[in-house]
This record gives C-alpha cells, sequence and structure tokens, in this order.
C-alpha cells in the first residue's frame, strides 16, 4: 500500500513540451483521475510512472521511495492498457500467469521441459494456477482460462487485463484509458465493476481517460490536465462547480459552460448580454470579465429586468426529462444554452423570446485572460445538489 | 475467388486459362525432370516426345542415383546446413531486429540504413573477402565454412523489424511491467507473435542454402561435407555427361524434401497469418 508524488516532472519529445513542471501527490488507496484531451501527457505522466517513460527532470516516489531509474518490474505497480496488451499466443491463464512466474520462479525453472523436473517448480505452478483461477473467478472470466485473446470479445479482454493486473498483487494499479476500446454500454458496466475493484483491493488507483464521465463517476479526486498543465486536483463536485479557471470549465460539463463577456457596472453588479447580473466579486468598476453560466444555472423568469437574460430562442432540443434551449443574446457572439426542467418550462418554441434568471452564486467569474475570480464569499461544495446534478450532467 | 464475388463466365475463363498457362510454364521444368528419371539412357535422346517413358526405368536410374555417389550424405549435409544456419540466423536476427524495432538509441536509424545496405551487396561480391577470411579462421573445408557467412542475415533482421514494428508497443510495456528482461521479450512474447515473419524467413532460408551451389563450390573440397547441389554436380562431372537418367532422379530426390517442407510450412504459414491480432 502506498501513495505516490509526482515532484516537478519535465518531459519533451525533441523540441515538444508534453509535462511542464508536474507535481502530485496521490493518497495511499485514493482513486486519483487524470483528466484531459488527448495529447495532453496524461499518459505519459503514467508511463514514467511505471517507469516505461524516463523523465527529463523531477522525481516521482511510490510509498515514499524514490523510483527514479528503477526498473518497471521493481516498481511494485501493475498497468491496464488501452489496447489491453495481452499476448495473443498464450492462452488466458498463460496471460495472466506469467507476472507471477516471473517473480516466483528462478529463470531454470521457467524453462520449459527441464524446468518442471527442478524441486519446487511443481508446487509453486500449482500456487500460481491456483490464484490465477481465484482471481479469474472473481472476475467472472474462469470458463475462459484455455481459449486465447483471439477468441475473446473486447470485453472480456478487458478483464483478463485487469486480472492480469490484479493477480500479483500491486501497490498501485495504473489504467490507461481502459474502457475507451468497449461500447457505450459495456463501459458504463466496466465502470461500476472498476470503482467495485478499487473498494475490495484498497489500493491506489490512477487512472487515465478523456472521458469526463469516466473521471466524474469514479474518482476521488480528479487531476485536470491541457497541454501539459496539471490545472486543477480537487474532487469531481468542486471541479465542475469552482473550477480554478477558466480552461477547466470549458472542459469540464457537456453541453459546454456558456462564456459571457461582461464588465463591471458597480461592485458587484455586472452589465452583461444587455442585461446586469448580480454576482459578488471584488472587482472595481469598468473591469472586463467573463462569466461562466452552466446551462443548468439558468431558470425561466417571468420578465426581463435585473438578474434575468434575455435572447431569442434559436431552437429546442428535447431530451426527455430536459430542454436544452439554444438562444441568441445580445452581444454574444455563440448561442447561449440553456438547460431546463422541461415540466417546469412553458412550451418554449424557435423564434420566442426567453427571459432566463440565474440561481444564486452560479455565475463563474473570470478575468478575460481565464483566471478565476472567486467570490467574496467562499462557495462550498458541500451544497448537496450538486454532485448529483454534476454526475448526471456530464453523461 | 477471394474477395467474394464472382467474375462473368467468359472473364473467369480467360483467367483461368492465364493462370493455368503461367503455372503450366513454371511446372514443365519439373515435369521434365521427372519424367527424364523415369527413362532409360536411348529415350532421352529421342526426337519423339512422350512425357510417360515406353519402357520404365525408374528403378535403375534412382537406384544409381543413391548408390553411385553418396546421395543420402550430400542430403545430410544439406539438413545439417541449412538448419544450422537457420537456428543461428534467428538467435542472431530476432534480437537485432527487436533493438532496431523498440529500443531507442542514439545511432539506430544509422544502423538500420547499413542493414539497408547489406540488404543490396549480393553474397557473390564478398566470396572472395569470406574466403581468405575462411582462410585465416582455418575453417575451409568444414561445416563451420559453408555456415558462418550466412549467419547474420540483413533480409532476416529487416523482416523481422518491419514486422516487429507493427507489434504495439503497449505489449512490450506490458511484458516489461510483467518481469521480462529485453532478452525474454524478444524468446517470449515478439518471436512467438511474429510466427507468419518467422516461417517465412525459414522457407526462403531454408530454400537458399539448400540450393545454394555457389559458396560451397568455393569453400569445401571434401565429398563428405558437399551439400545437394554441389553433389549433383560431382555426379554429373564422373558420370561424364551422358546419363541423364540418374541424374535426373537425383536432382528429384533433392528438390523432394523442398516441396514437402514447403508445403508443410504453407499451411502453418496461412493459420499464422488468420490468426486475430490484440485487439
Amino acid at each position: 500500500m502506498s501513495g505516490v508524488s509526482f515532484q516537478n516532472v519535465q518531459k519533451s519529445f525533441g523540441p515538444v513540451s508534453v509535462l511542464r513542471d508536474v507535481s502530485l501527490d496521490i493518497a495511499d488507496g485514493e482513486f486519483l483521475t487524470l483528466l484531459g484531451p488527448s495529447g495532453c501527457g496524461k499518459s505519459t505522466l503514467l508511463r514514467i510512472l511505471a517507469g516505461l517513460e524516463a523523465q527529463d527532470s523531477g522525481s516521482v516516489s511510490i510509498g515514499g521511495r524514490g523510483v527514479d531509474g528503477v526498473r518497471p518490474k521493481r516498481r511494485d505497480i501493475a498497468m491496464v492498457f488501452q489496447s489491453y496488451a495481452l499476448y495473443p499466443h498464450m492462452t488466458v491463464a498463460q496471460n495472466m500467469a506469467l507476472p507471477l512466474r516471473m517473480r516466483r520462479l528462478s529463470p531454470w525453472q521457467r524453462l520449459p521441459v527441464f524446468g518442471r523436473l527442478l524441486p519446487g517448480t511443481k508446487r509453486a505452478g500449482g500456487e500460481i494456477a491456483a490464484e490465477v483461477e481465484r482471481t479469474a473467478k472473481a472476475l467472472g472470466i474462469g470458463h475462459l482460462l484455455e481459449r486465447k485473446p483471439g477468441q475473446l470479445s473486447g470485453g472480456q479482454r478487458q478483464r483478463v487485463a485487469v486480472g492480469r493486473a490484479m493477480v500479483r498483487h500491486p501497490a498501485v494499479f495504473l489504467m490507461d484509458e481502459p474502457l475507451s476500446n468497449l461500447d457505450a454500454k459495456l463501459r458504463v458496466q466496466m465502470r461500476t465493476e472498476i470503482k467495485e475493484l478499487h473498494k475490495r483491493l484498497g489500493v491506489t488507483f490512477i487512472y487515465v481517460t478523456h472521458d469526463q464521465a469516466e473521471a466524474m463517476t469514479l474518482s476521488d479526486r480528479v487531476a485536470v490536465m491541457l497541454d501539459g498543465e496539471l490545472l486543477q486536483v480537487a474532487p469531481p463536485q468542486e471541479i465542475y462547480a469552482d473550477p480554478s479557471e477558466r480552461r477547466v470549465a470549458e472542459f469540464i460539463g457537456s453541453p459546454k459552460i456558456n462564456m459571457l463577456d461582461g464588465v463591471v457596472r458597480e461592485r458587484g453588479l455586472i452589465d452583461v448580454a444587455g442585461s446586469t447580473l448580480a454576482v459578488d466579486i471584488d472587482r472595481d468598476q469598468g473591469a472586463e470579465v467573463t462569466l461562466g453560466i452552466r446551462p443548468e444555472a439558468f431558470h425561466v423568469a417571468d420578465r426581463s429586468g435585473p438578474g434575468a437574460l434575455t435572447g431569442a430562442v434559436r431552437f429546442v432540443e428535447h431530451m426527455g426529462s430536459d430542454l436544452f434551449v439554444h438562444l441568441d443574446m445580445p452581444g454574444v457572439a455563440e448561442p447561449v444554452i440553456a438547460r431546463l426542467l422541461a415540466e417546469r418550462a412553458p412550451q418554449i418554441s424557435a423564434g420566442q423570446t426567453l427571459h432566463l434568471g440565474v440561481r444564486p452564486n452560479r455565475a463563474l467569474a473570470f478575468t478575460r485572460e481565464g483566471a478565476r475570480i472567486r467570490p467574496r464569499v467562499q462557495w462550498t461544495p458541500a451544497a448537496g445538489a450538486t454532485v448529483t446534478h454534476l454526475r448526471e450532467y456530464v453523461q | 475467388m477471394s474477395a467474394g464475388h464472382r467474375l462473368a463466365p467468359p472473364a473467369a475463363i480467360a483467367r483461368h486459362t492465364l493462370l493455368l498457362l503461367t503455372g503450366a510454364l513454371v511446372m514443365v521444368p519439373f515435369v521434365w525432370m521427372v519424367s527424364l528419371s523415369l527413362k532409360p539412357p536411348g529415350e532421352i535422346f529421342r526426337t519423339s516426345f512422350s512425357l510417360l517413358p515406353e519402357e520404365w526405368h525408374a528403378i535403375e536410374n534412382y537406384t544409381k542415383a543413391l548408390t553411385e555417389v553418396p546421395l543420402p550424405r550430400y542430403m545430410l549435409n544439406g539438413v545439417i546446413i541449412s538448419a544450422a544456419i537457420l537456428v543461428l540466423q534467428i538467435l542472431v536476427c530476432a534480437p537485432a531486429a527487436y533493438a532496431l524495432a523498440k529500443l531507442d538509441f542514439r545511432g539506430r536509424d544509422a544502423l538500420f540504413g547499413l542493414v539497408l545496405i547489406g540488404l543490396l551487396i549480393p553474397h557473390q561480391v564478398l566470396a572472395l573477402p569470406l574466403f581468405i577470411l575462411g582462410y585465416n579462421l582455418d575453417i575451409l573445408n568444414t561445416y563451420a565454412a559453408l555456415i558462418f557467412p550466412f549467419v547474420v542475415s540483413p533480409f532476416g533482421i529487416f523482416l523481422f523489424r518491419q514486422f516487429f514494428k507493427s507489434i504495439p508497443d503497449d505489449v512490450v510495456h506490458a511484458a516489461r511491467l510483467d518481469g521480462l528482461s529485453e532478452l525474454a521479450i524478444v524468446w517470449k512474447i515478439m518471436v512467438p507473435m511474429a510466427m507468419p515473419a518467422v516461417i517465412a524467413f525459414s522457407i526462403f532460408s531454408v530454400v537458399s542454402h539448400w540450393n545454394d551451389l555457389f559458396w560451397p563450390l568455393i569453400a569445401v573440397r571434401s565429398e563428405s561435407l558437399m551439400p545437394p547441389p554441389l553433389g549433383i554436380m560431382a555426379f554429373k562431372n564422373e558420370e561424364a555427361g551422358n546419363d541423364y537418367g540418374p541424374l535426373m532422379a537425383a536432382s528429384t530426390l533433392v528438390v523432394l524434401p523442398l516441396i514437402v517442407v514447403f508445403l508443410a510450412a504453407q499451411k502453418w504459414f496461412v493459420e499464422g497469418l488468420g490468426k486475430g491480432s490484440v485487439k
């Protein structure tokens, strides 16, 4: 059991800087997700931790022990790859037994025929077979042990890959986009299984994904990465409701957060999209800010006026329980999307003018450069509804 | 039709005629060889043409081929030499190809460039330097002389390297995490996964060294070391040229193992290619 720590890790491939000064501490037994678009360096960070890639500078430690220069097999970690990376010429049982054979049998004992004659090989081999079988049964692939990977479905291969990683009880479990090759339904199912696996094993999990739904549902904490930088590391609900900067706010959430440019009219009041909203920030008159408003932070208002935005409805998407209303607002280039509860919203149709209020404290303020401007009264993530909300919203 | 579509009958007939004709063209010398190996000397030089002999002389020809010269010995030599060359080639080529395909080190591309240059140089060009090298090592007229020039095969390195490159890096990474050493990765993961390439290379290697005449002619003198083609040449010289029946019988016997091996391996080859990949 061990935590993981990255200290000022840097890495570049030729002129391309992939990781810029990444520092991150992961607690023992934590489920941490590295979330970011492809090419943001999250997989590289994982490979550096695994010892498959060497960092240019900085240091990595596992369980308080520096592992720089330590070979992958000595790091006590296991990894599940996006492509599963099973050995196609070996059966499932052989795939899963290999890490144990490499650790428990001497090189002589591993020899094909001769090895079996050596003392202890048979007993060790039997133990390994028993452990493989136990692990396979726990993952529901006990009946597949004699098959080869080519004869398995995607979900089954995924389980074999997890089994191969699990069987030797690593201190840290790394997963590099393990679900991205599965179809949507299976992905949701495997997500639950991975969550349960983490609970059962209680070891540190580091999970890499570009899928925010996976990050939000699985993690204790999410580390958002972009262009080789760690933008924010926080629990999922905080990442969603209290992003540290504009890029995080824009990356998390679907539909995307609405970004509206505005100007401070006076302390606590911001002129935006032809109206005025009350946002409690410490900025003086005339300061240029950008307001980020999540689609579900809107509600229908009776009339225009202070505290409400007015727009012309472009079109309406019916999602069952919700409506996605796309609106044009004065002075806003991109259409604003509002997510409204279908039962609460009156009949809305294209071309109509709609007044939208913003829930208190749900307008996030940013400087034009993208830095977050925190409200004067600090927002607390305890606001109960948000967690369920955001889980639902990122699907 | 492999693509699964059917051609219209005229097109199909035309295509098959063409294929059969080309096939026949390639087959003619072999058929002729087998035919001659069955005929008595008188019939071989007859002006009229017939595929089957009027008077069967097969037993005499084949007996003569097997007894006049030590043909079994030549063939045993062929097996020893081809097998030793193949085993050593794979032992050298697979790790070299792995390094060129999957390891990152300074000068890798330059080394691969040298391999490509090696591919371009015909063996005959190197015959004299190799002969002198063999002389200095004092291994001329031994099995070693027949084997050593072929142990490092640029073609083998090239072929394996291309195949290894197509194996995802993640497999190598997984193997490293599973605790395999780099050499263990080569022998336990890469080579088994590259079986189609290994078999293709084996066919290529065995055929070319079994049939090689040029280098054995230079490297060995003693009859007990001669591979089959050189042995057949010796045969021809002894028999002063007009006893073609036994000569053809000997040739048939020499080609036969290759055909058998090729047919057996071909089945393997197709199977190896047909197996699903990692994903």
